[in-house]
């Protein structure tokens, strides 16, 4: 059977790339100048930890380990978004490389 | 939306995992059936789960001015539903959890309920709702991934609401969905825009197998 499956237009992925990639340089724009110091650019997953000490409340555990540094941290985040571009441009390369089912 | 190691109280913290373990479980078997009755399916589930990896380590800016992560979890949940994808956000937030600080192992069982079921069941129910409706998959995937990050944040936020409801409840979670989902926006429209490329990516390579997997709209097929 033949699929009716419509593909987009080589344009159409780059014009969708493009407006990805505007959507997360605007708020460098915007806030260009200000830096965590004054409150920008902090991690909304912190801003939650901090509401909750606000309350009162004492986190009765913590991390078995730490990244010992901000290298270290960047080191395993930049790992973790290279085992998954690595899987995903192997299995893609692979297909494109296969052709087309059918 | 990760809630960080400690930062819930005891009971939460059983409360979410007895309820996410359920899950998870569920998901286990699902996958061990699909890869029975699709071999070849094993790849998609890896391309799920590393579209997750990639997106959950991106940390971005946003309008508001502060940084959060997309979740990734709209594929897996296009493709193989919420309990696998349960599963495949297990991973992510176990690496995170153990090597990155990232989340918790206490708070693993709420981080994966936002993150691995409450997202991906919302992409889900969006995703077969509008393919059912004869729109475009690759239309139906863009909401799907879309609304699938955001209803992770806001799940995240009732979470905390629910620990921490001073002095309101009300106050609480507005307090909380300032902090999580609004910054969210913008970055849910930019994880539906690169799930909607891996999409149609997939949609030229594997047309059979989503097929198979029941993954395309009707018109598609």
């Amino acid at each position: 059977m033949k699929h009716k499956v419509i593909n987009m237009e080589r344009s159409t992925l780059l014009i969708l790339a493009a407006v990805c990639i505007i959507l997360f340089i605007a708020p460098l724009v915007m806030f260009s100048g200000h830096g965590e110091d004054d409150g920008y650019f902090g991690g909304a997953d912190d801003a939650a930890g901090e509401a909750i000490e606000e309350s009162g409340f004492e986190p009765w555990f913590s991390s078995i380990w730490e990244p010992p540094s901000g290298e270290i941290e960047s080191l395993l985040f930049a790992l973790q978004a290279a085992i998954g571009a690595i899987i995903i441009g192997y299995f893609f390369g692979y297909w494109r490389g296969q052709g087309k089912e059918e | 939306m990760h809630i960080m190691e400690g930062y819930l109280p005891l009971t939460w913290c059983i409360i979410w995992f007895v309820i996410s373990f359920i899950i998870v479980a569920f998901g286990i078997y699902q996958i061990k059936k699909i890869v029975d009755e699709t071999p070849e399916s094993k790849a998609l589930l890896a391309v799920s789960g590393a579209f997750m990896f990639i997106l959950s380590s991106l940390k971005l800016p946003s309008v508001t001015g502060s940084c959060s992560h997309p979740c990734g979890n709209g594929l897996g949940a296009a493709l193989f539903g919420p309990a696998v994808t349960a599963v495949l956000a297990t991973i992510v937030l176990l690496f995170q959890a153990l090597l990155l600080a990232h989340g918790g192992l206490t708070t693993l069982g709420a981080n994966i309920f936002s993150m691995g079921i409450v997202g991906p069941f919302v992409a889900w129910i969006v995703y077969k709702g509008l393919t059912k409706a004869n729109i475009s998959s690759t239309i139906a995937i863009f909401f799907a991934a879309f609304l699938g990050d955001l209803l992770t944040y806001v799940a995240t936020s009732f979470q905390l609401a629910f620990a921490f409801p001073a002095p309101t409840f009300g106050s609480a979670l507005t307090k909380f969905l300032v902090i999580f989902a609004v910054t969210q926006v913008p970055l849910a429209i930019g994880e539906g825009i690169l799930t909607v490329i891996i999409w149609d990516r997939l949609k030229a390579y594997k047309p059979k197998l989503l097929d198979k997997l029941g993954a395309l709209a009707p018109n598609e097929a």
